[in-house]
């Protein structure tokens, strides 16, 4: 497969092009030369895994980045945008993935933020109301422009961004992942206005982790892999599996299950494990799951955005309460210790965000790698430095981190890196069970591969390993099982053999034939 | 990976930190500087400046407030605020005032006269009291730790006030026969010619400076204070390291009330109003960041000494008080908005140099989220 499509010039109807688009981040590049064609009154789905550049394509359209190099052109003119404002200017708007409304305010005074209508005496609220209710006539929902957002669902909060963006006449919208907390029906009539919109020729730009639903709606289709694109094709001329196939590429190794040692006793049950809601409503995000990891096994979750993964990951490690079910290590119900007894125990969670949950900034390489292990060179009262030292110096040797040494400030290693200092601190705990939320987030493939590796290894020597991804390549590595959760349940399970359709297709992304 | 040696070489000189260091040096040692700037325009302007007994007046003003301010980092280090130490420090005088008078027990008749030990230790018990409250409200009950303290800043002010009525116990002295004697010790003997408050305050000083860099504790708090959440996944008890943190700093204030009081002879229940301010001060002018983790006892104790040393040396040279609060004020501000440029330039610095080192993640964090800054450095 060519990794970049040939320069061509833009077709007659292309609103907005852009040209040889790169992002860095440093020295890791998001995007690598994109050339990317918005056409007028049609619906482009770009289509790929997290990680693959999409995010930040979108961003850079709509003025809230800006690019490394390359040119946009708007209407055969080139244009840069210098922000989100000035774009929306120029009639691109966007929707984003993680809502952006302000909770404390109404519905009305959200969809006029930052523009408010005058009147003659102060803020016109009334002309403001009236065009809230036509916007959510239009989206078929029932609504008072005077509700609280934070009194909404969060399936309505969506379709208020959605209004927000729709009420400034755009003529390009762009819509990353508008459909993730609707319901089907809600999904329908956003399908209806996208069709209203093209047909009076405003352009859409569509992105959806859920293909099949993308595939209905979409009149192009374009591919993103690892910030190059790698397919473009009319959506009448396509099918799910030639998305997938070209979204999840066919040269990704990342190995295969350590094998050649037989799995040791159950080192992790989880017994029928619910966990309510966060925000209080009587939803279970986990629904009676039941799971058993046996040491020197390593299961991977997979699940889209909202399948729980995350909620079940750290209500084993204790971070959350569980509303039903136990959690037994080595047989013992360790449901009701603190996260610090867990740990102890030999039960560790590597979390998701690094940055949030995994690190402290303001420490150094050395301190972050023994947080959690400092009962290991206490003597007395007081640290042992010298043994301390040993054990940091160990640690990174062990799990490999690039780094000039325990002293350097933390933030002066890569995101790769930093990740192995989070890996290694849950290491140096000699844990049984090892738990990692998402441990390739944000990482580059060399790093990714390594951490794999990594896990590998301690598999061999009899560490139980849980670890989730939302990317379905990373499932075929070195995972002895794979669970798919859907929903907050397990939709299926299956052994090394699976294939990428299927995973695909138990998570509800994708109802495939299975070939 | 080539990007990872590239970083590894680059990073290697600059946290040994070779040439170009003079700013940095200047920006980091900034109080210390300040401290020296204060005791040379001072000792120009007065001859009476620029003399031991008169350093040695000024460093016995300096121990309360220098007591106060490393209770207060502890504090701030966990991310914290207490505001409730000026209270408890006018409280724990009126109740060591309260106990030296004699404490009448109803059903047996009698009246007890508790030696200087146990009014010293009593105190300091009802210190820790009034932190664990502060704790429990702050580390379990999850009251905003400013509204916390605020609150006990005036209930424990009202207990104070109740107590005496608003008058003020004189005779801190107490009597030979009754065994008692010995309380005006703390504020007015000297040992080696130091006077014991400021042996005090460097006693305090160290155990809490062993207490950050040696103990397991320190490094919790250190830890719970840069990134509360991350401390708690790697296993750090932070909510009672929260509670701990309050204690240790209202027995800090309650030694400070037992020094203050002994020192005037008397115990009045206004003492202390608004050193939780002058404490705060001087932490901050110490190095420390208010959104914690980061700062250090040395720091803490020079901004003490900054602070009284700056108003001593006002009153010295006859400037009038109004003037030495515009003054004080000024110098709180300015050591904020160096701390500001300090933290800003260690987020933003390593960028361009630092380049590589970046994902993806990190980079859209830092310019989708400016609050995400404070704590990505």
């Amino acid at each position: 497969m060519n990794a970049a499509p040939q320069f061509e010039p833009a077709p007659a109807d292309t609103v907005l092009a852009a040209r040889n688009i790169v992002k860095s981040y440093g020295g890791t590049h998001a995007l690598k030369s994109v050339n990317f064609d918005i056409r007028r009154g049609e619906v482009t789905t770009l289509f790929g895994e997290n990680g693959a550049g999409k995010s930040t394509l979108m961003k850079i359209l709509s003025g809230v980045e800006t690019p490394t190099s390359g040119s946009i052109e708007l209407d055969g003119r080139p244009v840069a945008f210098s922000s989100t404002v000035d774009a929306r200017n120029r009639g691109i708007s966007i929707i984003h993935q993680e809502l952006s409304l302000a909770p404390n305010l109404s519905v009305r005074d959200n969809i006029f933020m930052g523009r408010e209508l005058r009147g003659a005496t102060g803020l016109d609220f009334a002309e403001e109301a009236r065009q809230t209710r036509l916007l959510m006539a239009d989206l078929e929902e029932d609504i008072d422009p005077l509700t609280l957002v934070q009194d909404l669902r969060l399936g309505q909060q969506q379709i208020v961004e959605i209004a927000r963006a729709l009420s400034v006449d755009s003529r390009i919208l762009i819509m990353d992942e508008p459909t993730s907390a609707l319901s089907a029906t809600e999904v329908e009539v956003l399908f209806r206005v996208i069709r209203d919109l093209t047909a009076r020729g405003v352009s859409i730009v569509y992105i959806s982790h859920h293909l099949e639903e993308a595939l209905q709606i979409t009149d192009h289709a374009v591919v993103l892999r690892d910030g190059t694109i790698t397919a473009t094709a009319k959506a009448k001329d396509i099918d799910l599996e030639w998305i997938v196939r070209n979204m999840v590429g066919e040269n990704f190794d990342l190995g295969s299950p350590p094998a050649g040692y037989a799995f040791g006793e159950v080192a992790l049950s989880i017994e029928d494990v619910s966990i309510a809601d966060s925000s209080g409503s009587d939803r279970l995000v986990v629904g009676r799951l039941s799971l058993d990891v046996r040491a020197g096994e390593i299961v991977c979750i997979y699940g889209l955005m909202g399948a729980g993964r995350t909620e079940l990951l750290e209500c084993v490690a204790g971070r959350l309460p569980a509303a039903g079910g136990r959690v037994l290590l080595e047989g013992d119900d360790i449901s009701r210790l603190s996260i610090a007894e867990r740990i102890s125990r030999g039960l560790v969670l590597v979390p998701e965000d690094r940055q949030r949950d995994g690190l402290v900034q303001t420490m150094s390489v050395g301190t972050n790698l023994s947080l959690a292990s400092i009962g290991a060179f206490v003597t007395g009262m007081f640290l042992s430095r010298s043994r301390e030292r040993s054990l940091v110096e160990g640690s990174i040797r062990d799990v490999r981190v690039k780094t000039a040494g325990g002293s350097a400030p933390i933030g002066s290693l890569s995101g790769g890196n930093q990740q192995k200092v989070v890996i290694g601190k849950m290491l140096t705990t000699n844990p049984k069970v090892m738990l990692l939320d998402e441990p390739s987030r944000g990482i580059d493939v060399g790093a990714k591969a390594e951490v794999f590796r990594l896990l590998g290894e301690r598999a061999t020597q009899g560490l139980a390993v849980v670890f989730s991804t939302s990317e379905v390549a990373e499932c075929l590595g070195i995972a002895h099982r794979i669970i798919v959760m859907r929903r907050g349940r397990i939709s299926a399970e299956f052994g090394a053999g699976v294939t990428k359709e299927q995973i695909m297709a138990a998570s509800g992304e994708a109802v495939i034939a299975s070939s | 990976m080539t990007d990872v040696s590239h970083n590894r070489s680059r990073s290697g000189p600059k946290t040994s930190s070779g040439g170009f260091s003079l700013a940095k040096l200047l920006l980091e040692g900034r109080a210390f500087l300040a401290l020296v700037v204060i005791i040379v325009v001072f000792s120009m302007l007065s001859p009476y400046y620029f003399s031991l007994a008169n350093f040695l007046t000024m460093a016995s003003h300096v121990a309360i407030f220098g007591i106060l301010a490393v209770g207060m980092l502890l504090v701030i280090l966990n991310g914290g605020i207490d505001l409730s130490v000026g209270s408890t420090l006018g409280l724990s005088g009126v109740i060591a005032g309260f106990l030296m008078q004699g404490v009448q027990l109803q059903t047996l008749g009698i009246l007890l006269f508790p030696p200087v030990w146990v009014v010293v230790v009593l105190v300091c018990v009802l210190g820790a009291l009034v932190g664990l409250v502060n704790g429990v409200l702050i580390a379990w009950l999850k009251v905003p730790a400013f509204v916390a303290t605020l609150g006990m800043l005036y209930v424990v002010r009202g207990a104070a006030l109740l107590m005496t009525n608003g008058l003020t116990y004189n005779d801190l002295g107490g009597k030979p026969e009754l065994g008692n004697t010995g309380f005006d010790w703390l504020g007015f003997n000297r040992l080696f010619g130091v006077p014991i408050g400021v042996l005090v305050m460097a006693v305090i000083a160290i155990i809490g400076s062993i207490i950050l860099n040696r103990t397991a504790f320190g490094r919790w708090l250190y830890a719970s204070g840069g990134n509360e959440r991350a401390a708690e996944l790697s296993g750090v008890p932070v909510k009672k390291v929260q509670v701990a943190v309050y204690m240790l700093s209202g027995i800090c204030a309650s030694v400070a009330g037992l020094i203050l009081s002994s020192e005037l002879t008397s115990a009045g229940p206004t003492a202390g109003n608004s050193y939780e301010l002058t404490a705060i001060a001087a932490v901050v002018i110490g190095g420390a960041a208010l959104t914690g983790g980061r700062g250090n006892i040395r720091g803490t104790l020079v901004g003490a000494f900054v602070i009284g040393f700056l108003s001593d040396g006002l009153v010295i040279i006859g400037v009038s008080a109004y003037w030495q609060t515009v003054f004080t004020g000024a110098v709180i501000v300015l050591a904020v908005l160096l701390n500001a440029i300090q933290y800003r330039r260690r987020v933003r610095l390593p960028s361009p140099t630092d380049g590589p080192s970046t994902s993806p993640q990190q980079g859209k964090a830092r310019t989708a989220d400016p609050a995400h800054e404070k704590i990505a450095g």
